[in-house]
């Protein structure tokens, strides 16, 4: 055998060479700039981790319209949207520390595995320096963790269980979207003054982490009103048809029913409640009623008639005529043709303040970058003035209260706001029993 | 007292359902020996020829609304219904609300062809192959039609109300000498109920009283010697797999006011109806209607508030238990012929 000929074991070293070669720039250059994914090149990568698949893929839709305009903002096409709005005005519109802003999406199916595995692939194949999106609190739990191993910035989507920034808040993590505490707190006065203070209260409750944070925040608002709770149930996440949770409510002696559900099962246990007559039916002398803590537009449309008067809460809405919100509707209704849900919106003003918080920073490190979002007072972006709160991550900001309405002059005019809940009604100690157990821990640059 | 009449209502509509669909199973299974895991999605397709009928009649063109503006401050329109203009608004209105009904003449067409495309196109290619492999063809099946479905409609639940004639309920309370308002039952649930039992007995009475039925019953005890008569089975075969997927579409359209359809309701009910299927004996058509009506009480009551805090998280397992229970007591199931799926 002369020695140009290739041999088996001759390839195989040859490739491995070559193929530790052609990695060692990459973890170089993580290894210089001392994190994950640090951008070399003229572009920066963002992924976005949204349900494409699954049951929130209306949500996840709309999150990555949002998400596609703000990546256009950030580039300086389109109109600008909140750029032109955001009270800081560090963001000039080309790119981020200008680099172009260019995006992956992944597919969270809203399965905790599947999302961890797709925000794994942005990391390590697509050089994602920061993830962001979901339509729900396990996903945001799951993916929160994953980036605070890797050393990623995790900007969260659409998540209202206390736990985000609770018992698992973690110090790469970020939310905009409110939680079950503030729905509780902005909810319960305005259910005291229309229902009174003199209430039986029967909780049917969705299973899991967000069912349970919702339940525990609401229950404790209204009791504090004067409110007794009569009855607490857990309903499977699969169920679909709730009538057999409905009847028993009929024997009891509540006069108010809570639906602590969300998507399908709020869209479905809502329809069933209204078809048993609940809605018509005289309790202790008092007209029944039914609250829904945490609504949506897109679950609201999925209701139809039923969610007519209907008490709820809501992180934003279209409808509001701040300029902040007034921008984003323009923008994002001239691009697609119909108003932001309040998930694209979270998810949009998310990689604004993102972006922004890299600028100010003047680096992609996420430790810097997380300095930079903590305790962060900002305005312009659709809710007031809000403060980042640096002891746990979660932005405190005005809570919607809002109510089916009656006479909608459209497919998108479902709900109508009826109080604008100050944040100090909502603000809570950073120790609060209901996010005790949990410490942000200290932030991971990664690499 | 009351409270046990209302579960049992309650659990007659969710096993009429259980029901239709799981006598289509094994129709299915008895006839043509396949294991159809695409037989829930034919529910849901049954409950998506409501809603396409509804959106059909309801296709409309804009009229601007003077002196209105819409959220992006252009000139506001409202929607209204071409149907108007063909029979006049109080006429179009009354048939956009009876949509639902109407669509069981869009459905039992759409889903015969569905059926029969189905069993020529894909399911006849598994018959001689193991249980395993039709499984997963149909599995597969079963999961390309629901993504079709959420490419067209979104994965959100669309609301399919019923007529307005049926919406609000019926107080049993009253009637019976309880107290009004303490036994309620939605009308459309209550219709529901009938109308299963009449697809139901309309199925056992064309097996029954028909020759084309008494072939095919024939066939499902000795498929060789019918063959060896000259019959041809095999075609009456894929017509009972087209009448079994209009029985599933019916069971369908008719449950879209109960939960508004979306493109995942197939899968949940699936597997329940394949306990279903299990419980009554694979292959007997009494025995699928027995154990349907039988499990969906038995979930009712289970997922009472008294029986769950002395037993939390019953409601979620009832239904596998009595399975299990029953297998170990009766292994061909409640009605289970002897040799069905025994070899």
């Amino acid at each position: 055998m002369s020695k140009g000929n290739l041999t088996r074991r001759g390839v195989l070293k040859t490739g491995a060479v070559a193929g530790a070669g052609l990695a060692l720039p990459t973890y170089l250059s993580a290894q210089d700039s001392g994190f994950t994914n640090a951008p070399t090149g003229s572009t920066v990568t963002l992924g976005f981790n949204v349900p494409q698949s699954g049951p929130y893929a209306d949500e996840g839709a709309d999150e990555l319209r949002a998400y596609e305009l703000a990546v256009e903002h950030l580039n300086g096409e389109g109109d600008g949207g909140m750029l032109n709005t955001f009270s800081s005005k560090a963001l000039q519109g080309n790119g981020i520390l200008g680099k172009k802003v260019e995006y992956v999406t992944g597919d969270t199916q809203t399965k905790s595995d599947a999302a961890r595995a797709s925000a794994k692939s942005m990391i390590e194949k697509d050089g994602a320096v920061m993830i962001t999106g979901g339509s729900s609190s396990g996903v945001a739990v799951a993916v929160q963790a994953l980036c605070q191993e890797a050393g990623i910035i995790f900007m969260a989507g659409l998540t209202h269980s206390n736990d985000t920034t609770g018992k698992d808040k973690k110090a790469n993590g970020f939310r905009h979207f409110f939680n079950s505490y503030m729905s509780g707190a902005a909810l319960a006065p305005v259910l005291a003054a229309n229902y009174g203070t003199d209430r039986k209260a029967y909780h049917l409750t969705a299973d899991y982490n967000w069912g349970y944070t919702t339940e525990e925040a609401v229950k404790s608002s209204t009791e504090a009103m004067g409110w007794e709770t009569v009855g607490t149930v857990l309903t499977p996440l699969t169920q679909t048809d709730f009538s057999s949770y409905i009847t028993p409510v009929l024997q009891s002696d509540a006069d108010v029913l809570v639906l602590n559900h969300y998507g399908g099962n709020m869209v479905n246990s809502l329809t069933n409640a209204v078809q048993f007559g609940l809605r018509d039916r005289i309790a202790n002398g008092k007209q029944f009623e039914i609250v829904v803590p945490l609504y949506s537009r897109l679950m609201a449309k999925g209701a139809g008639a039923n969610v007519k008067g209907i008490f709820g809460s809501t992180n934003w809405h279209w409808s509001l005529q701040d300029e902040g919100s007034k921008a984003f509707v323009k923008s994002f209704g001239t691009k697609y043709g119909f108003p932001p849900s309040q998930a694209a919106h979270t998810c949009y003003v998310q990689a604004l303040l993102y972006a922004d918080a890299v600028e100010r920073a003047g680096s992609f490190a996420p430790c810097a970058v997380g300095e930079a979002l903590k305790d962060f007072e900002f305005d312009g972006m659709g809710n007031g003035p809000t403060l980042y709160r640096g002891d746990d991550h979660q932005c405190f900001k005005d809570v919607l209260v809002v109510k089916g309405k009656e006479n909608p002059t459209s497919e998108f005019d479902l709900l109508e706001i009826v109080e604008v809940t100050p944040v100090d009604q909502v603000t809570y100690a950073p120790d609060h029993p209901q996010f005790a157990g949990g410490q942000l821990g200290s932030c991971n640059n990664g690499a | 007292m009351d409270a046990i009449i209302l579960q049992i209502l309650n659990g007659l509509d969710k096993g009429s359902a259980y029901a239709l669909i799981a006598l289509g199973l094994t129709l299915i299974f008895g006839t043509l020996g396949v294991v159809n895991f695409a037989h829930g999605a034919l529910f849901m397709i049954g409950a998506f020829c409501a809603v396409t009928l509804s959106r059909l009649i309801s296709v409309s063109h804009k009229v601007e609304i003077p002196g209105e503006v819409d959220f992006l401050g252009n000139q506001a329109t409202r929607d209204v219904p071409y149907i108007y203009s063909i029979f006049g608004e109080t006429a179009g209105a009354t048939i956009i609300d009876w949509a639902v009904p109407l669509s069981i003449l869009l459905a039992i067409p759409v889903m015969i062809l569905i059926g029969v495309i189905m069993e020529r196109g894909l399911i006849k290619h598994f018959y001689k192959r193991p249980h395993a492999d039709q499984i997963l063809v149909t599995f597969g099946l079963a999961i390309v039609l629901q993504e079709i479905i959420k490419y067209f409609y979104g994965a959100n639940p669309i609301p399919t109300p019923a007529p307005e004639a049926f919406i609000g309920s019926f107080d049993f309370g009253a009637l019976i000498g309880f107290d009004p308002g303490t036994i309620i039952y939605p009308y459309w649930r209550l219709v529901y109920f009938a109308f299963a039992a009449v697809i139901i007995g309309a199925v056992f009475a064309f097996l029954q009283f028909t020759t084309f039925g008494m072939v095919v019953r024939a066939g499902m005890a000795d498929r060789e010697t019918v063959g060896l008569l000259g019959i041809n089975i095999d075609k009456r075969f894929t017509i009972m797999f087209g009448l079994a997927a209009a029985v599933a579409g019916l069971a369908g359209v008719m449950y879209a006011p109960i939960t508004s359809p979306n493109y995942h309701m197939g899968m949940d009910f699936l597997v329940l109806s394949f306990v279903v299927v299990v419980v009554g004996g694979m292959g007997s058509l009494p025995g699928a209607v027995l154990a349907g009506f039988l499990l969906g009480i038995l979930e009712s009551f289970a997922s009472m508030r008294e029986v769950l805090d002395i037993l939390p998280g019953l409601n979620q397992i009832i239904i596998y238990l009595v399975a299990i229970v029953i297998l170990l007591t009766r292994p061909r199931g409640l009605m289970g012929r002897k040799g069905v799926m025994e070899d």
